[in-house]
């Protein structure tokens, strides 16, 4: 039945020119795939082009592969065996489209590498086959192919396997076979070939039948990334659905689970879906959604375990293997958007440990940057926390992308966490108080001779909550009380100076660390400094405060109040008017900063 | 319990996930609707990915040469299922009857102007949109002209040779130029959900999917198809679904979405290309890919 039936995806790599293309094509020709008709249109094609015809051609799609004869994209082609059915990746064997391989690749369970006996092992033979390691294929064989090229020669197979296959053990990769073929002529392809008697085990059909498929991730622990969070009130459903897909592990209905990095906890109470028996558990690989027992706030991002199980890391720094794909080099100092499950941060690229030619394995001594297809360990640092595993202990929650100008620019594996005292944040801030010329004129004076000591006010809640006019009205009544205070009303979008980039998450960090070191300059002349924002959530606050110290900072929260009740001064109702608002905020301020001259300064 | 998820679990999983990731990424996201079974299953897993819900517009693309019974379908299940429906069409070229085979131009070229051309005016707002009143079942003028910058779409790679070469999600430029030789990598689930002002992306999550896979899914989870796909009692049935001038019913007897899926399983067509009823892809040597470079779904 094929309902029940496995599928697989396989994709072919290797060196430009190898036969990747020619060996998809025969495969498909031979176990009868292609669509009725299209083997004599591609043929009566090139008899009217007055071309040779070649199986390549059924694969290689777009108007400029057949022009030029190369595979530029990897196409998808779909064929069955008796066993399964498979998804082809055909990948290009050009360096100018590695990273159209490597998309073809990151998708696969399977890899045939494909080398040319006469040519015999090239640069891209090489470097395809180290990226099979990076990506973690283990279902890996090699092909020997163009073997009529070369009299169906024992002999230049085995000097080739025997070649490759040292370089494979240096990078910790073990073929489950190694196939003399000729695609061209079909010979080893779906039956064994009477031209090479002296080749008797698998032919390539049978070696691909024999790959398994890897055991699912049920028994780990669960790890859950929240993709989304959903509330479609409006039409009348009042489920708070946390929506993701589950990428190892379990979770039942009453299990007690804790979020990552917020550490924040709560109870399985359903398990969601639509058109669906109603299940009780939800397992890695499905794409599901649950609600919880007690309402907490989190973000997309976050990954959901178990309580009892082992978490993952949580750190802002980390060692990971990275490969380039852009032209633009990956330099220091410069922000990047790091995607790792669906956690976005902005990262920084700290240190790097060393940078391997993969088409040699040899080390590229001392760069300062990292170039397009350099393959380099390093250490990178994410501005906020991020939760991951190592990529050995559970791979889909250990390897990331980073962005560069709206491109996926590099790819990654986390090898370790790196555990350090000190992080950019709070380094920044030394750097800067060390830096910072003082008068004689202390905080103490200014705040005697105003008054009033200073302070930041920040109004935080939902959009459209009236942070913005209670703010306004609050300076107001400082002011009318004769007080030194100024109101900064920014929206979360701007920035202060010139956006330094376009992207939405290092935006918001930029803005949340030019408001910080403002609202210290202001404080610091002992103004009482006023501001709003929207959608800041627990590190961003604590960010903030860091950044104003050591200045007080009084956080209002408007509407439903989402952070542990130690971080927030005050809580006010939605439904207050404004002016109750502001009175209120007066009440705390009397004493928070001797606003009334009753109180101390 | 039993936790073997079947080959269509896993293609109906990955299809979520992206449906996901292009709702939380985009303010303005919208999914075409063709009425076919493959964007109609693509609804449907929209359902399943908004557990019931579909918070997105659908939008039609109508050509007016749409076979009569479809455009009665799409207005049914989008009452049924409260769906925000909006439409658009090139009416200059259907007033000036620059269409095949009326005026003097060719297929690829009514192509060009009644579907690529009205696509890129509905997408951009640029043209009217018609949006489905719920309270007076009319469809009205959208007020709505903001450009969609996430963009939808049910296309297949086993369907034809420039499908097969597509991203999940894949840029358009200014001009919804496709660079088919420079498409941007995409790993472990990780998307191009980035991109500059005055572009869009088109997303695709049935890519992975083939025809036999969509009917099996059908059959599945019985979700309700245009009755043009079964034989009525003549003998033929649309295989795949158009413009009446280029679409040409097959000589088929299957009368249910199980007889589909047995045809395509061990029958007669388990191995004719689907779009062999359809006209256009055979002018030019690369017809289709001409379009899609230009727009074309």
């Amino acid at each position: 039945m094929s309902l029940l039936r496995e599928q697989m995806n396989v994709v072919i790599v290797g060196h430009v020119d190898h036969g990747k293309s020619t060996l998809v094509g025969r495969l498909l020709a031979d176990t009868g795939s292609l669509p009725e008709g299209k083997l004599e249109a591609v043929k009566a094609n090139c008899l009217r082009n007055a071309k040779p015809f070649e199986y390549a051609f059924l694969l290689d799609a777009l108007k400029d592969e057949q022009s030029q004869g190369i595979t530029i994209d990897t196409a998808r082609c779909f064929f069955k065996s008796k066993k399964r059915d498979y998804i082809i990746i055909d990948a290009p064997g050009h360096i100018e489209f590695l990273k159209n391989m490597i998309s073809g690749a990151a998708r696969a369970e399977a890899a045939v590498l494909v080398i040319d006996a006469k040519e015999g092992i090239r640069e891209n033979s090489k470097r395809h086959g180290y990226m099979m390691s990076f990506l973690g294929i283990k279902n890996f064989m090699v092909c020997v192919n163009k073997m009529d090229m070369v009299d169906y020669s024992q002999e230049v197979f085995e000097n080739i396997k025997s070649e490759y296959s040292a370089f494979l053990e240096e990078i910790n990769i073990k073929p489950k076979s190694f196939i003399p073929i000729a695609a061209r002529e079909g010979d080893n392809i779906i039956s064994i070939s009477p031209q090479m008697p002296w080749y008797q085990e698998a032919f390539l059909m049978e070696a691909l039948d024999n790959f398994s498929k890897a055991a699912p991730n049920y028994a780990r622990p669960l790890r859950f990334p929240i993709q989304d969070i959903y509330k479609f009130t409006a039409e009348g459903d009042e489920r708070r659905i946390m929506a993701g897909r589950i990428e190892s592990g379990t979770v039942s209905v009453g299990e007690e689970v804790v979020f990552f990095p917020s550490y924040k906890t709560s109870r399985i109470e359903t398990i969601e879906g639509f058109n669906v028996e109603k299940a009780t558990e939800a397992y890695a690989g499905q794409s599901t959604g649950v609600t919880f027992q007690t309402q907490i706030y989190i973000r997309p991002g976050e990954i959901m375990c178990k309580k009892g199980e082992q978490g993952p890391h949580v750190t802002t720094k980390f060692k990971a293997n990275i490969f380039w794909m852009s032209k633009e080099p990956l330099i220091k100092g410069k922000d990047y958007k790091l995607k790792i499950t669906t956690q976005q941060v902005p990262v920084e690229l700290v240190n790097i440990i060393s940078v391997l030619d993969a088409s040699e394995l040899s080390s590229i001594g001392n760069k300062s940057q990292v170039d397009r297809h350099d393959v380099a360990e390093c250490i990178l640092e994410t501005l906020k926390p991020v939760a991951f595993d190592d990529i050995n202990h559970i791979a889909e929650t250990g390897r990331f992308v980073i962005v560069d100008n709206y491109e996926i620019a590099g790819g990654g594996i986390i090898l370790s966490p790196v555990f350090e005292q000190e992080s950019i944040l709070s380094q920044y801030v030394k750097s800067r108080d060390f830096n910072w010329v003082r008068s004689d004129i202390t905080p103490l004076k200014r705040a005697l001779k105003y008054q009033h000591k200073s302070a930041l006010i920040v109004i935080i809640g939902d959009p459209d909550t009236g942070k913005k006019e209670i703010a306004k009205a609050l300076e107001a009544s400082i002011f009318g009380l004769g007080k030194f205070t100024y109101f900064l009303g920014i929206s979360n979008e701007l920035s202060l100076t010139e956006a330094s980039s376009n992207d939405r998450t290092l935006n918001k960090m930029q803005h949340i660390q030019q408001l910080g070191n403002m609202s210290h300059i202001l404080t610091d002349a002992g103004l009482v400094f006023i501001t709003s924002i929207s959608d800041i959530d627990e590190y961003e606050l604590g960010m903030l405060k860091s950044l104003n110290q050591p200045n007080k900072t009084i956080v209002v929260n408007v509407g439903e109040n989402r952070f542990p009740i130690d971080q927030i001064d005050l809580v006010l109702s939605q439904k207050e008017n404004t002016q109750t608002a502001v009175t209120k905020i007066i009440d705390v301020l009397r004493k928070a900063i001797a606003l009334d001259p009753e109180y101390f300064i | 319990m039993n936790k073997v998820m079947s080959k269509l679990d896993v293609l109906e999983s990955q299809s979520i996930y992206i449906l996901r990731e292009a709702y939380r990424e985009f303010k303005s996201l919208a999914m075409l609707w063709s009425i076919g079974k493959d964007s109609t299953v693509l609804l449907w897993l929209a359902r399943k990915a908004f557990f019931s819900h579909v918070p997105l517009p659908l939008v039609h693309i109508d050509t007016s040469y749409k076979i009569p019974e479809m455009i009665e379908y799409r207005d049914r299940l989008a009452r049924e299922w409260r769906l925000n429906m909006v439409f658009g069409q090139n009416k200059d070229a259907l007033t000036a009857k620059r269409t095949f085979p009326e005026g003097a131009i060719d297929r690829l070229q009514c192509c060009k102007l009644l579907k690529s051309e009205a696509l890129k005016h509905t997408l951009a707002g640029d043209w009217p949109r018609y949006r489905l009143n719920h309270r007076t079942g009319e469809y009205e003028v959208d007020q709505n002209k903001e450009p969609y910058t996430g963009v939808i779409v049910g296309v297949r790679a086993d369907e034809e040779g420039s499908r097969s070469k597509e991203r999940y999600f894949s840029p358009r430029d200014r001009n919804n130029d496709w660079d088919v030789g420079d498409q941007p990598p995409e790993l472990w689930n990780q998307f191009k959900t980035d991109f500059a002002l005055g572009t869009h992306l088109r997303i695709h999550p049935l890519l992975d999917w083939t025809e036999l896979n969509i009917w099996e899914y059908i059959e599945r989870e019985n979700i309700p198809i245009t009755k043009l796909y079964f034989d009525q009692g003549n003998g033929k049935r649309y295989r795949s679904l158009g413009c009446y001038p280029c679409t040409f019913p097959v000589e088929s007897t299957a009368k249910n979405v199980h007889d589909i899926v047995e045809e395509l399983r061990t029958g007669k067509f388990a191995n004719i290309a689907e779009r062999s009823g359809r006209a256009q892809d055979k002018e030019d040597g690369g017809g289709l890919e001409t379009l899609r470079r230009t727009g074309y779904m």
